[in-house]
């Protein structure tokens, strides 16, 4: 009974040690920044849109997630990069990705910079080419401030006054 | 008694402002070229709006305000206020319209300050900007930076004399040339050749660094315009951290000095002349607070232990403080670690550097070396007064391009000008806490915006109150205009109401 029970404790105080270092749950990149010193050099899950561009160095990439708050950089092994097909910007959607590795507060290889440095990737949604549709109001406006414009020109030049652009 | 300004008067200003307005209309065309180039046409139009607008209101003011006669002071000084603010509201337009700012105020706000070079932002999902948005934001800042008035000078003014008024009235009290309309060239082309060059350098380097070839020359030429004009805006929300690459904040530590140097001193060294690099008082009393910050940020970052190798510690502590001694607002940590991990002194010591600022005639705001120097050389003089005999003749010379003895009129238009200023970080600080955030990151923020820095320990973002977003708006203007033209705008319009 008394080994049962020793067993049991055990169990628990291994599985609360484990979620001290490891927290299984995404975080986002404001608790991540406010909560720093909390999370430094612990493994956490991290989740958001690859923006920008991946940039290779040597057999590493850079990556930063934006998952809607802030932009966190992470670290990652160039072969795990692979998975990334598109990244987030004005034509684009990013691939949403959900990353586990170690958080740094200050990291020492990377010159102090806040980052995390992936073990795993996860893609969660693929991205994609986002179509822009033309904005049929600023059309129309842009075609009225047109003749507003050409009106106002006519006026300028009429008087046979000195033209403002000279 | 105050004389009511008389129609001559509005019609002067009218028309010179008309004028500049055109000017702001005209520069909007670049980022609505660069919007067809990407295909983004929704941005491209944007721009066609904001410049139709911009376009009517200049034409109309021109036409309606037509005169031949020249700007008196009080004139000028009015056109830079007006101009400003109107650059403000106007440049607004675009960024309103393409719904990454949460209102117009909003657009306001990053409005004045890209064009008061300050890097302040309240933008939303910047990392999916388009093209021509994010040039126009940099565009604004190298606009206000090199001065939205000595532009005009250049490509719309044929030797006036009022143009003068206008150029002091847009805080550049030096000539850099015989001629304002020169000098103003001279900037331009110093400009020009700067941003060719640095592009460059940006640009092979992100390449290096993994960025793809369009990304690495357009962030490069961003963060030229941003770093030379002391302004602080980034294409990516992460700012220069985004790159995660030393060589590139290397460049841009030399960027940002260059940008905080008097243009006097790029002439001088332009035509051969470094001897007076070494000694010239703006570039020695900079030489001398940056040292004197540093120590500071370095005993309060050891203090608190946030960077356990000195290396680190010097990376971070001094790229943030150059950062903020030269106006410029990058930073390569995030808003909150200035508060949760840099400690008080630390902090303290970026807000004195930011609040001392660069050199005069340059692109940087906050009190400027020249007037620390001058107010510094004034209290040795003094000192000497006590410690030496009665009847001695005690004279203070100082070298500023050229040996000058110091004269009381000097030495209390650089106090009055400090004075202004330390007012206005405090109000804006004072502000702050009426709005209930604590003492030290209200002063921070405060004088971030009114010496036109641009960093932030988390206050500015899209959610703060109305009220303080204006304060800022104000504070901005006020200190890139260095005070003479927002009060000569207060008087006219005191005038205009109370006048006979």
């Amino acid at each position: 009974m008394k080994r049962a029970i020793g067993y049991q404790l055990s169990a628990i105080s291994l599985i609360f040690s484990c979620w001290t270092v490891c927290y299984a749950r995404p975080l986002s990149s404001t608790e991540l920044i406010n909560k720093a010193k909390e999370y430094d050099g612990k493994s956490v899950v991290y989740a958001g849109e690859a923006i920008g561009d991946v940039m290779v160095r040597g057999d590493f990439v850079w990556v930063n997630l934006n998952d809607g708050e802030n932009a966190i950089g992470v670290w990652l092994d160039k072969e795990l990069a692979k998975e990334i097909q598109f990244t987030g910007s004005y034509q684009t959607k990013g691939d949403k990705l959900e990353i586990t590795g170690v958080f740094h507060r200050v990291c020492i290889q990377h010159g102090g910079d806040m980052d995390i440095h992936a073990q795993n990737i996860r893609k969660i949604s693929p991205g994609k080419l986002v179509k822009e549709k033309l904005d049929t109001v600023k059309r129309n406006f842009t075609f009225i401030l047109l003749g507003i414009l050409f009106l106002v020109l006519i006026f300028v030049r009429r008087r046979g006054s000195r033209v403002a652009i000279s | 008694m105050i004389l009511k300004p008389q129609l001559q008067d509005l019609k002067n200003i009218g028309y010179y402002s008309g004028k500049i307005i055109i000017g702001i209309g005209l520069t909007m065309l670049l980022p609505m070229v660069i919007g067809l180039l990407f295909a983004e046409i929704n941005p491209a139009l944007d721009f066609l709006i904001a410049t139709e607008i911009t376009l009517i209101i200049g034409l109309i003011l021109t036409k309606v305000c037509f005169t031949e006669k020249d700007l008196n002071w009080m004139q000028g000084m009015v056109v830079v206020s007006l101009s400003w603010l109107a650059a403000m509201l106007l440049g607004a337009i675009p960024l309103y319209l393409s719904g990454h700012w949460q209102s117009y105020l909003d657009a306001c706000f990053d409005a004045m300050s890209g064009f008061a070079t300050t890097g302040l932002t309240l933008v939303q999902d910047l990392d999916h900007l388009s093209y021509a948005h994010n040039l126009w934001r940099h565009l604004i800042m190298f606009i206000g930076g090199q001065g939205i008035v000595v532009i005009a000078l250049c490509f719309f003014t044929k030797g006036v004399s009022g143009a003068f008024k206008m150029y002091v009235g847009e805080a550049r009290d030096e000539r850099v040339l015989p001629n304002v309309i020169r000098t103003s060239r001279f900037i331009w082309l110093v400009s020009i050749i700067y941003l060719i060059v640095s592009t460059l350098a940006l640009g092979i380097v992100g390449i290096a660094n993994g960025m793809r070839t369009i990304n690495a020359f357009f962030h490069g030429a961003c963060i030229f315009m941003a770093a030379f004009d002391t302004g602080g805006f980034a294409p990516q929300s992460q700012n220069i951290l985004y790159y995660h690459c030393l060589p590139f904040e290397v460049i841009t530590i030399v960027i940002m000095i260059l940008g905080a140097i008097n243009f006097n001193l790029h002439y001088r060294i332009w035509t051969g002349d470094r001897r007076e690099i070494w000694k010239n008082i703006e570039t020695r009393t900079l030489c001398i607070t940056t040292a004197i910050t540093f120590l500071i940020v370095v005993i309060g970052l050891s203090q608190v232990g946030s960077y356990p190798r000195a290396v680190v510690m010097f990376r971070k502590g001094f790229y943030q403080l150059i950062s903020g001694h030269t106006g410029t607002g990058f930073a390569t940590i995030y808003a909150r670690q200035f508060i949760d991990d840099w400690g008080a002194l630390a902090l303290a010591g970026v807000i004195c550097a930011m609040a001392l600022g660069g050199g005069t005639c340059s692109t940087t705001g906050g009190i400027k070396m020249l007037r620390l120097g001058i107010i510094a050389k004034a209290l040795q003089q003094d000192l000497r007064r006590i410690i030496l005999p009665e009847r001695a003749i005690v004279e203070q010379r100082l070298h500023h391009l050229k040996e000058i003895f110091l004269e009381d009129k000097q030495v209390r238009a650089a106090l009055l000008v400090t004075l202004a200023y330390l007012a206005l970080y405090g109000i804006g600080a004072l502000v702050g806490m009426l709005y209930g955030y604590p003492f030290l990151d209200s002063l921070f923020e405060s004088t971030s915006a009114a010496a036109n820095v641009g960093l932030s320990c988390g206050i500015t973002t899209p959610s703060m109150p109305a009220g303080l977003k204006i304060t800022y708006i104000v504070q901005m203007w006020a200190g890139r205009l260095e005070f003479m033209s927002v009060f000569t705008l207060i008087g006219f319009f005191i005038a205009v109401i109370k006048g006979k």
